[in-house]
């Protein structure tokens, strides 16, 4: 058959009009849409849920710095000075300006108050991000973390209003003229996407650990909290810890040991 | 009826000449934005949305008043009105296109904007707001359209016709709910996280309505033979001052709740839009002038006398439409996101360009409006005249 008459045409047209819509609607009566259970890891590190413990008592600038920087380098985030365009995956903020609700003049604020922290995306069990995202661009994982689909994020920036911890960096301009020596292994993004941390979820297919865990001389610890025998769920067990605005009830997994 | 739109006077042409201009210039600047990203506007990480998206939210406001005039006129029965309904109609679908293109404007991706269709997300309260103020689009195109056509023809308007206008009455409020629901189920925005947040939208849309409906119903009767009526005019103004009251009232209750109650996560916000805080004042004379504003407008309008006075009643509607704009037009995302999630003050006022785009939007609605206004005019007149 070499031409398409008008009826085939029309034929052809109308299914795939079917087959689309249907295909939607699918999409929208489905319950599973809260939690795509769909998406199965292909990871040779596996867990329940992947949590980050940060040891307050032994980090240290030098070692911060160091786990930004690889963290950057590797994962191509562009280096723009200016503060409100810049684009951070991990970094660092004053612990009074992390932990500020109230006025702790006493107590935990007097012993770290100007110290600096390293503060990431929580990669929250109940993550704001992921419940407002009109075209599940951001999503979550079986194992609880919370990833980004940059070929789909439209740029509606509004995960980052949802965002209890500023954790998301959207792209104002392209980052690729500021990404001083590109990482071949990783991509690049474009303008107009939002991105974030997500735990070094290419690193764990391979079977590596987070980079900044790597690079963190022991002061964070990472690991499998849905397994009672882990190394992380044994720390938390025994120490003292806070997670940022905890009352949020978003359910932050990385924990402050302090 | 269309063909009314294309015969006019030197001014009405000359108007369409100017709009058509700044939309031709906006559309260069926007794409510009296009080409280098949105760093060409004053938005950044912290203040991550802007003068677009507020100038959404309050127009999302503007197309639901349209319920003001249509509620009383097919609910009440209050025929004074059915002159105007089309008005109002009209008005909201030129509202609702704006709505649209500040979404449209407001994206990274512009270019993925259907993704929200092709990947529908019902716990994205963006993917109702799309929804609900698409089918508020059609619901007052056909039912603006087709009563003007009916009128014309000296035909009551027939069933099919008038369902939509009694689906299109709880409609207006629902858009402007929804609207009010994409920040109020935020966790981490004190000054968003509220429940009178819907009420509050939509008792500030009931005024700023009516009284854009006032002054634009003054703007016809100079420019053309169709007179609103004092009758009709008195009773917007009316319904404007209940609503501006309500407004007040619901932003005090805000403000109780917050000052009395002290919890910094809600307490800074206002704190900083209305006495500044840590010796940052950018936006305390912006705030003052919103409430005084709407004071005033409230004194203007509640005295009889002065409601009644032409030039008094202009000055209200020109004072709670500005009194309103500046509270949910700019200060609603500068509060709702400042202090930062760090506690830190971010400045941000619109750049130049962002400001012109703005424009351009405006100028695209007033030019649909300018169109259809002048169509169901010269139709309103053909019936009466």
């Amino acid at each position: 058959m070499d031409k398409i008459d008008r009826r085939l045409f029309l034929k052809i047209a109308s299914l795939s009009i079917l087959g689309v819509t249907a295909g939607s609607l699918l999409e929208v009566v489905n319950p599973k849409d809260f939690k795509d259970n769909s998406i199965e890891p292909l990871t040779k590190l596996k867990a329940k849920r992947w949590a980050m413990a940060i040891d307050l008592t032994a980090i240290n600038e030098a070692i911060i710095n160091n786990c930004i920087n690889k963290c950057h380098v590797t994962h191509n985030v562009p280096n723009l000075r200016d503060k409100q365009h810049e684009v951070k995956w991990i970094w660092q903020e004053k612990y009074s300006a992390v932990f500020n609700e109230g006025d702790n003049d006493f107590n935990l604020t007097t012993l770290y108050k100007n110290k600096n922290i390293p503060v990431l995306c929580n990669q929250c069990d109940n993550p704001p991000c992921v419940r407002v995202c009109p075209t599940k661009a951001t999503f979550s994982r079986d194992d609880g973390i919370v990833v980004m689909d940059m070929h789909r994020c439209i740029g509606c920036r509004f995960c980052m209003a949802a965002c209890p911890y500023g954790s998301r960096s959207f792209n104002w301009t392209d980052p690729r003229p500021y990404i001083d020596k590109i990482n071949e292994e990783y991509p690049t993004r474009e303008k107009g996407v939002v991105e974030k941390c997500d735990f070094c979820m290419e690193r764990l297919d391979r079977g590596e650990l987070p980079i900044c865990v790597e690079e963190s001389k022991n002061t964070i610890i990472f690991g499998d909290i849905g397994n009672k025998n882990s190394e992380i769920y044994n720390i938390l067990s025994r120490r003292t810890f806070l997670r940022r605005k905890e009352h949020l009830g978003t359910r932050p997994q990385i924990f402050y040991l302090i | 009826m269309f063909e009314k739109a294309l015969v006019g006077n030197k001014k009405y042409f000359t108007l369409i000449a100017i709009l058509l201009t700044i939309i031709l210039i906006s559309f260069f600047v926007y794409i510009y934005q296009l080409k280098n990203g949105l760093i060409i506007t004053g938005m950044g990480r912290d203040v991550s949305w802007g003068l677009y998206i507020s100038q959404f939210t309050y127009l999302v406001g503007v197309a639901a008043a349209a319920l003001m005039v249509v509620l009383p006129c097919y609910l009440h029965n209050y025929k004074q009105f059915a002159r105007i309904t089309v008005l109002g109609e009209f008005m909201a679908v030129s509202a609702v296109i704006m709505c649209m293109l500040f979404i449209f404007i407001d994206l990274g991706r512009p270019d993925r904007v259907l993704n929200v269709l092709l990947h529908p997300t019902p716990n994205s309260v963006m993917f109702w707001d799309m929804v609900v103020l698409s089918v508020y689009l059609l619901l007052n195109i056909v039912t603006g359209w087709m009563v003007l056509q009916y009128e014309r023809n000296e035909v009551k308007p027939p069933l099919w016709v008038r369902t939509l206008i009694y689906i299109a009455i709880p409609w207006a409020p629902l858009i402007h709910t929804v609207t009010a629901f994409l920040y109020a189920g935020l966790p981490g925005r004190g000054y968003w996280l509220t429940a009178i947040m819907a009420p509050r939208f939509l008792a500030s849309a009931f005024c700023a309505g009516p009284a854009l409906l006032i002054l634009l119903a003054f703007i016809i009767k100079r420019t053309s033979k169709f007179d609103v009526g004092n009758d009709s005019i008195q009773m917007l103004a009316k319904i404007a001052t209940y609503a501006l009251i309500a407004n007040v009232f619901f932003l005090f209750c805000e403000l109780f709740t917050v000052l009395y109650s002290q919890i910094p996560e809600h307490l800074d916000h206002f704190k900083f839009l209305i006495i500044g805080l840590e010796g940052q004042f950018q936006y305390v004379p912006l705030t003052w002038v919103s409430i005084i504003f709407m004071l005033v407008a409230i004194i203007l309008l509640i005295v009889p006398k002065y409601r009644k006075t032409k030039v008094l009643l202009i000055t209200a509607c020109f004072l709670t439409l500005v009194g309103t704009w500046i509270d949910k037009g700019l200060l609603l995302m500068v509060g709702g996101f400042v202090p930062n999630p760090f506690g830190e003050i971010i400045i941000y006022w619109p750049t130049f360009f962002e400001s012109i785009i703005t424009m351009g939007v405006w100028s695209f609605g007033v030019l649909i409006l300018v169109i259809l206004y002048k169509i169901a005019i010269a139709v309103r007149c053909e019936i009466e005249l």
